[in-house]
């Protein structure tokens, strides 16, 4: 059998007013990959997802959730993926377990599955003790955690996660990591939209790159960072007469040019085993330097070169 | 354990709802206040200050007071209703009820159902507050459940009319306004503190067209001769009516938002 993509969206675009939010959106996800929507506030990543996922009417184009267009074929569609939105979709005023079993009902389980499945998804994150309390007094990492257990209740095998880690302290953030981890070896399909690349580098499989309503950029995390120059090495030449000299020997082992700034040098690497040859290179000439640092580039960076002279 | 799905059930779907507002609602017992001070407060306000110069005195104007306090506060409740699906709706969990595989008049069914309790609590709070005042209707406790259930209904079914109101608005606050202004205009616009003979020509024309002037007719005349009357049926057809129109306008609504 030859997997159908999990997602293909063709041509998707929405307008609010005159604003064109989302314009002519394409792209596919595979079967088992976790795909990235990577952008920043404002691109329209939250408005794709929520057209994908049946919230929101599309103003034209198409898409299709394991060949099932979602307009019409809507409740079949829906039956198939799970959502976690960006604010939190679980009741404040009732508890974790009362969430999971009104929605695990409303998915159309029995009581007695119901039950199971919630009894289930408590231990499986790590929720049992705060089972009964009031979600007001929840943290904001376990208001997530039973977010998406809220959506798993299913086992739907798309995932669609609209900035799971937004707000998140780091070490929750980890855990939330390892959760989709542990869905992707499960063999779910995962979308999640995020603003930190570090996040897409960490999870992604295939990544689309948004600002204002377009596609700029697809590709996998390593390819895009490679069009972008990759990581940045900076440092100082101690002393200022052998700057130029510096210059003149990395000028060969550096794609890209050289900037130089005061006794300052800053140059991109294609990979970052090129620094021992740089850095044997400069101990040969005798070339001592200090506050060396090396910088993977941030989604600052992707944007900067990806927008750079088109605004 | 595998997972069975169920086809949506429309009656089990909003059953679930009504349970997940019950639930909301018992969790917060403030959201009975509402219904609870306020049929007690108009009651005594209205009767004593109102109660010597409208009836000549606060036993007399009791038959005209309670049932117009009933209906008000049925009007207030069920625009409760409208202001808690706004609220809803603002809040992310319902993206996650939209994308379920559910029927979609039930999170609006839901919410309705659980809150015939408040109807409940407000109908009998109204009709202790009167008892309590001394008002003795002289017909059976038979009769006083029946228009009990009279004002449940017909509030329940004026309560889609605020639920689509609530769909249509912008915000909750604007809800609130919206229908306070309603529910002022129709109760006191209408015959439930005054006798329509004592209004001027053209307020008594408004009045005779104000339908809740009809709901407190039908119970006045059951509580005054302890039978069932036409006007009493004529109220259960028109309720049948206003959610047959206005529960679909709501769901689209609700799809359009």
């Amino acid at each position: 059998m030859t997997a159908i993509n999990a997602i293909e969206v063709n041509h998707l675009t929405k307008k609010f007013g005159e604003k064109t939010v989302v314009d002519d959106i394409s792209f596919n996800v595979r079967q088992g990959e976790v795909f990235g929507l990577l952008g920043p506030n404002g691109a329209g990543k939250t408005t794709t997802l929520r057209m994908m996922t049946t919230l929101l009417k599309a103003d034209a184009g198409q898409v299709k959730i394991f060949g099932h267009d979602t307009v019409k074929e809507g409740r079949l569609a829906r039956s198939m993926f799970g959502l976690t939105g960006q604010y939190a979709s679980v009741d404040e005023d009732i508890s974790a377990r009362e969430n999971l079993m009104i929605f695990s009902r409303l998915n159309g389980l029995s009581r007695q599955d119901a039950k199971q499945r919630t009894t289930e998804l408590l231990s499986e994150f790590s929720l049992e003790n705060s089972a009964d309390k009031a979600l007001k007094n929840f943290s904001g990492g376990m208001r997530r955690r039973l977010d998406l257990a809220v959506s798993l209740i299913t086992r739907p095998t798309l995932i669609f996660l609209d900035e799971p880690t937004t707000g998140l302290d780091p070490r929750t953030r980890n855990q939330m990591w390892d959760t989709i981890r542990r869905l992707v070896k499960q063999g779910s399909t995962v979308v999640l939209t995020t603003q930190y690349l570090d996040e897409a580098d960490q999870l992604a499989d295939n990544l689309a790159i948004i600002d204002h309503g377009k596609v700029v950029k697809m590709g996998t995390p390593a390819e895009l960072k490679q069009q972008i120059g990759g990581t940045k090495l900076n440092f100082t030449v101690s002393h200022t007469a052998q700057v130029a000299q510096a210059v003149k020997l990395l000028a060969d082992q550096v794609t890209g040019t050289i900037q130089q700034v005061g006794q300052q040098l800053s140059m991109s690497l294609a990979q970052v085993t090129q620094l021992t040859q740089i850095l044997a290179t400069l101990k040969q000439a005798k070339i001592n330097i200090d506050h060396l640092s090396v910088k993977e580039p941030s989604l600052d960076d992707v944007f900067m070169n990806l927008t750079i002279g088109k605004n | 354990m595998d997972v069975r799905m169920h086809k949506g059930n429309v009656f089990m779907n909003t059953a679930t709802m009504a349970y997940r507002n019950l639930l909301k609602t018992i969790h917060n017992p403030d959201n009975f206040m509402d219904v609870i001070i306020q049929p007690v407060l108009f009651m005594l306000m209205f009767g004593y200050l109102f109660g010597g110069a409208i009836a000549g005195g606060v036993q007399a104007y009791l038959p005209t007071i309670v049932p117009g306090i009933l209906i008000q506060t049925m009007l207030s409740a069920g625009s409760g209703s409208g202001a808690q699906i706004r609220e809803d709706l603002d809040s992310g969990v319902f993206d996650r009820f939209k994308s379920l595989p559910m029927a979609h008049i039930a999170p609006l069914a839901g919410q309705l159902f659980a809150d015939s309790l408040r109807l409940l609590i407000a109908t009998v709070t109204s009709l202790t507050t009167g008892y309590l005042m001394g008002w003795r209707p002289g017909v059976g406790f038979g009769w006083i459940v029946a228009i009990g259930l009279l004002a449940i209904v017909t509030g329940w079914a004026l309560s889609w009319v605020f639920a689509l109101m609530g769909l249509l608005a912008k915000s909750a606050g604007a809800v609130n306004s919206a229908s306070l202004m309603t529910m002022l205009v129709l109760s006191f616009m209408s015959n439930a503190f005054v006798p329509l003979h004592s209004l001027t020509k053209p307020l008594r024309v408004i009045a005779n067209l104000n339908p809740v002037t009809y709901v407190i007719t039908a119970i006045r005349q059951i509580l005054a001769t302890g039978s069932w009357t036409h006007e009493a049926l004529l109220v259960l057809v028109v309720d049948v009516v206003i959610v047959a129109i206005f529960a679909p306008l709501a769901v689209w609504a609700y799809d359009r938002n």
